[in-house]
């Protein structure tokens, strides 16, 4: 499928009805969606065939995407129950088949105590999906109302993914992201400079529509040390 | 949700650590949607399979189709591939409860989505 085709069709997915201001929900574009998921296939080839997470899925676009792209299963992961429906629609629309958890990924492991208890049981229902999910695909809340959630999110990704892991940051956020996947031990390759057209979706915006700069980065786990060898 | 999600989730409640997959199915309603095979994906998802839990999860729905051990060829084995396609990728929970296993918590699921949230004391 071309780049211009897969586009026109996201042109049709639906968006949220009344965006959550605290839940920073930006529908992230077509134009965005349709070029992550194009270079994700045609690039890396990260999609075909393969399990899918979508973290903070909101309206399914990325998703959506992926599997007119050929991925083999989608699950989707939101907190907000209005969201996952309106996703739901969509996936219908499009005939995609696509499972969702009502979950919130901004949940940080809490201080363990002097004994650890607690420390462990802290990260989520999906401990189990470690290694489970080829790649997966986001457009994190970017922390303007909750400082550092996008970090969060990113962190949860690289954990749970299999290989590869697909995100969009504001630009002025690089150098940050750059360093801490050094410190995660995982390569991070910045794709690509995108603008990311927000319309006025909310009364705080002083503008009609604001262009704000965002990376389209890849991260990619490095294979895991052969542990049969001596 | 299909049967592969719930072979995935696991209780999350603070302190229950042990004994809390996979999450027991009751109340379930299930609807069988028909979907394309695709054999490179079960043969990659073979080895991530918790299929133990798979297989007990599906007794107790009645769904009795699935062998109690991973053939040795189930690569290369269709009859066994279409079975599994069918049980953990055509089989939908519409609405139900998964219970802990541990400590009992339970997590609903309504029009087919796991609601996973937990209240801030159980954090």
């Amino acid at each position: 499928m071309r780049l211009k085709e897969l586009e026109g069709y996201l042109q049709d997915v639906a968006v949220f009805e009344e965006p959550k201001i605290k839940l920073e929900q930006y529908p992230t574009t077509a134009h965005l969606a349709a070029r992550m998921l194009y270079t994700a296939h045609n690039t890396y080839d990260d999609i075909e065939n393969k399990a899918v997470g979508d973290f903070g899925c909101g309206c399914g676009i990325l998703s959506i995407a992926a599997a007119m792209l050929g991925s083999a299963y989608n699950v989707g992961f939101d907190i907000d129950p209005d969201a996952i429906a309106i996703a739901q629609e969509n996936c219908e629309q499009f005939e995609v088949e696509m499972d969702f958890i009502l979950t919130d990924l901004s949940a940080t492991p809490a201080p363990s105590n002097a004994d650890g208890e607690g420390a462990s049981n802290s990260r989520g229902p999906y401990e189990m999906m470690k290694g489970k999910l080829d790649t997966i695909l986001m457009n994190p809340p970017f922390g303007t109302k909750l400082k550092g959630i996008d970090m969060v999110f990113l962190k949860k990704g690289i954990d749970l993914a299999n290989h590869a892991v697909y995100s969009l940051h504001k630009t002025s956020t690089r150098e940050h992201i750059l360093k801490k996947a050094k410190e995660w031990g995982v390569e991070c390759e910045v794709v690509a400079e995108l603008r990311y057209n927000l319309d006025k979706s909310y009364k705080f915006h002083k503008k009609q529509s604001l262009d704000i700069a965002v990376d389209f980065l890849r991260f990619e786990k490095k294979p895991r040390p052969d542990t049969t060898s001596p | 949700m299909r049967l592969i999600t719930h072979n995935m989730l696991q209780c999350h409640v603070k302190g229950c650590n042990a004994n809390n997959f996979p999450l027991e199915l009751q109340e379930v309603v299930l609807e069988q949607e028909e979907a394309e095979l695709n054999e490179d994906f079960l043969r990659n998802m073979l080895g991530k399979l918790e299929y133990e839990a798979l297989v007990a999860t599906c007794l107790k729905l009645d769904i009795n189709d699935l062998p109690a051990t991973l053939p040795a060829d189930a690569a290369y084995n269709d009859e066994f591939l279409q079975i599994l396609h069918r049980v953990i990728l055509e089989t939908h929970i519409k609405s139900g409860k998964m219970i802990c296993p541990n400590c009992q918590h339970i997590y609903n699921v309504r029009d087919g989505i796991p609601n996973m949230l937990l209240a801030e004391h159980e954090v």
